[in-house]
């Protein structure tokens, strides 16, 4: 399958949809395995890299997910496609710029992919759009008691699922939620909320994982801990503490601006309107930046009812539909699309040719400029 | 990719600086990024991590008047060097091999945790699953003392006694 077939459409964990999903992006659970009777990546020989890849490639595309999948050679793929792989959050970083033989198996519709030899055997992972981690884990079981009909794994009775890194062991799950975070941001109260994960010996990351910078007040939460605390456990502490915490936070900061700082939030949203919908010119972390106070000014119209000139003029800017359509509002999907499909490899890609960053700017400029112009 | 300054190493920080409406990026190992003055923050880097805490264990003598950092792994061939270096294990078996050093760094990244709690393959033997579910049960009893419900540590202790 050719990645263009996928790279111009929104994916459906980025859909704006599920439960809480003006904060919470979207749910992923991972899980890191490895094959019984082979070393870990690191001490492995390119030829045993091989037969490992080929070993769990041929279950993984043997299974049936209810969906197509397919699979990419990452140890073969071009840089481009690479990097629109780790922007779709497909695979790592880690995975795109490895060593050896590697590769994915995806399912089309993106819920699901299979890292072979990023840096465990295989890492699984399920995606899914705004607070949906049971369901997460539930499908992410049964995939992997799947692939364990046909495999054995490394496990220890004492230690549990034994990972390349100590710091995987035992479960070998990280289960992690994308944050949309504005109004913390803006209300100086982020730090606050770092500190807060730390003490919970939560990871926080930023957009596109591990040494990522939060871009557009994206935040990943993440657990670290995996040895001694089971699966179920871990879930259960997302779903009924952290998420609601947070979300009530966010939430509490976007009333506190509405309310006493209504000049200020409309300041910003009128600054991101402007500058998107006539700049000529537009990096991809300003995109981000910008575009995150649109998808926080239309959530608010959506959630709580908000009204400023600034977010009135948003709301009324799909009202001619833009395609000669009856009236309809801007939309949480098109400016997800916008965050998505204006980011670097996808730009590219999209284009069908790399392109210098002035050109790569002023595409993505246009872009946004059609999507809020009409 | 490659680190821009030492060559080397794996580029694993990717910077993008706008200066002047003009974007540079960099990408750099952590040394590297160290060096130039680039923190990253709420991050210790592994490999120090792992230095300082199997320090400790390593020293001490296993059964066979071996310390752990004289062992070398007959599966993988791995020293508790190489671990150091690579900051991943070599192969499974490393996990009993190396135990006396690695625990430490066990308890470290897993809050004190020591023992699997959790999914079990379908497929290990019913001996090894009956351990882990007594190891189970028994960290709820002392989570249950902790909690004061003497009701549920009480089934709790029944159900272990039943299975011993």
């Amino acid at each position: 399958m050719k990645l263009t077939e996928i790279s111009n459409n929104i994916n459906e964990w980025f859909s704006g949809e599920g439960p809480h999903s003006d904060v919470v992006i979207s749910s992923r659970v991972r899980l890191a395995r490895n094959l019984a009777g082979h070393k870990f990546l690191a001490a492995c020989s390119v030829a045993e890299k091989a037969e490992i890849l080929k070993k769990l490639k041929d279950v993984l595309m043997g299974l049936q997910l209810g969906d197509e999948v397919f699979y990419i050679g990452v140890d073969k793929a071009a840089v481009l496609e690479k990097q629109f792989l780790v922007e779709r959050h497909l695979i790592s970083q880690n995975h795109a710029y490895g060593k050896g033989p590697r590769g994915a198996v995806i399912a089309r519709k993106e819920f699901f992919t299979a890292m072979i030899n990023e840096e465990d055997h295989l890492r699984l992972q399920v995606l899914k759009a705004g607070c949906q981690l049971p369901a997460c884990i539930e499908q992410i079981n049964r995939i992997d008691d799947m692939i364990e009909e046909k495999i054995d794994y490394a496990f220890s009775p004492k230690y549990g699922y034994l990972t390349a890194c100590p710091t995987n062991l035992g479960t070998g799950i990280r289960v992690s939620v994308m944050l949309h975070l504005p109004a913390l941001k803006m209300t100086s109260q982020i730090e606050k909320f770092l500190n807060a994960a730390k003490a919970l010996g939560l990871a926080v990351r930023g957009l596109f994982g591990e040494g990522t910078e939060a871009a557009g007040d994206f935040y990943q939460l993440s657990n670290q801990m995996t040895l001694g605390v089971s699966e179920k456990d871990i879930v259960s502490k997302f779903e009924k503490t952290i998420i609601p915490e947070i979300v009530e936070y966010e939430h509490a900061a976007r009333s506190r601006l509405l309310m006493k700082e209504a000049g200020l939030l409309d300041d910003k949203i009128s600054r991101a309107l402007a500058l998107l919908k006539n700049a000529n010119l537009i990096s991809s972390q300003e995109a981000l930046f910008l575009l995150s106070h649109i998808r926080m000014g239309l959530n608010m119209r959506k959630y709580q009812g908000a009204s400023t000139p600034a977010i009135d003029r948003l709301c009324a800017l799909g009202a001619d539909g833009g395609n000669g359509g009856g009236p309809k509002e801007l939309s949480i999907v098109t400016v997800n699309r916008l965050f998505l499909l204006t980011l670097p490899a996808h730009l590219q890609l999209n284009y069908g040719k790399e392109l210098d960053s002035p050109p790569r700017d002023a595409l993505r400029a246009q872009i946004i400029r059609s999507a809020l112009n009409g | 990719m490659q680190c821009e300054i030492c060559q080397s190493k794996d580029a694993t920080i990717h910077l993008t600086e706008i200066s002047d409406g003009v974007r540079t990026e960099m990408h750099l190992c952590e040394q590297c990024a160290q060096e130039q003055g680039v923190g990253v923050k709420n991050y210790i880097p592994l490999n120090e991590l792992l230095s300082n805490l199997l320090a400790a264990g390593a020293k001490e003598e296993g059964p066979m008047g071996l310390t752990d950092s004289d062992q070398v792994c007959p599966h993988c061939g791995y020293t508790l060097d190489k671990f150091r270096e690579k900051a991943v294990l070599g192969c499974p078996y490393d996990y009993e091999i190396f135990e006396k050093s690695l625990l430490p760094l066990i308890k470290k990244a897993h809050d004190g945790a020591t023992s699997h709690c959790g999914k079990i393959p379908s497929r290990v033997p019913k001996d090894s699953k009956n351990q882990i579910e007594t190891a189970r049960l028994r960290r709820q009893l002392e989570e249950a003392v902790k909690n004061e419900d003497y009701e549920l540590a009480a089934e709790l202790r029944d159900k272990l006694s039943g299975r011993s």
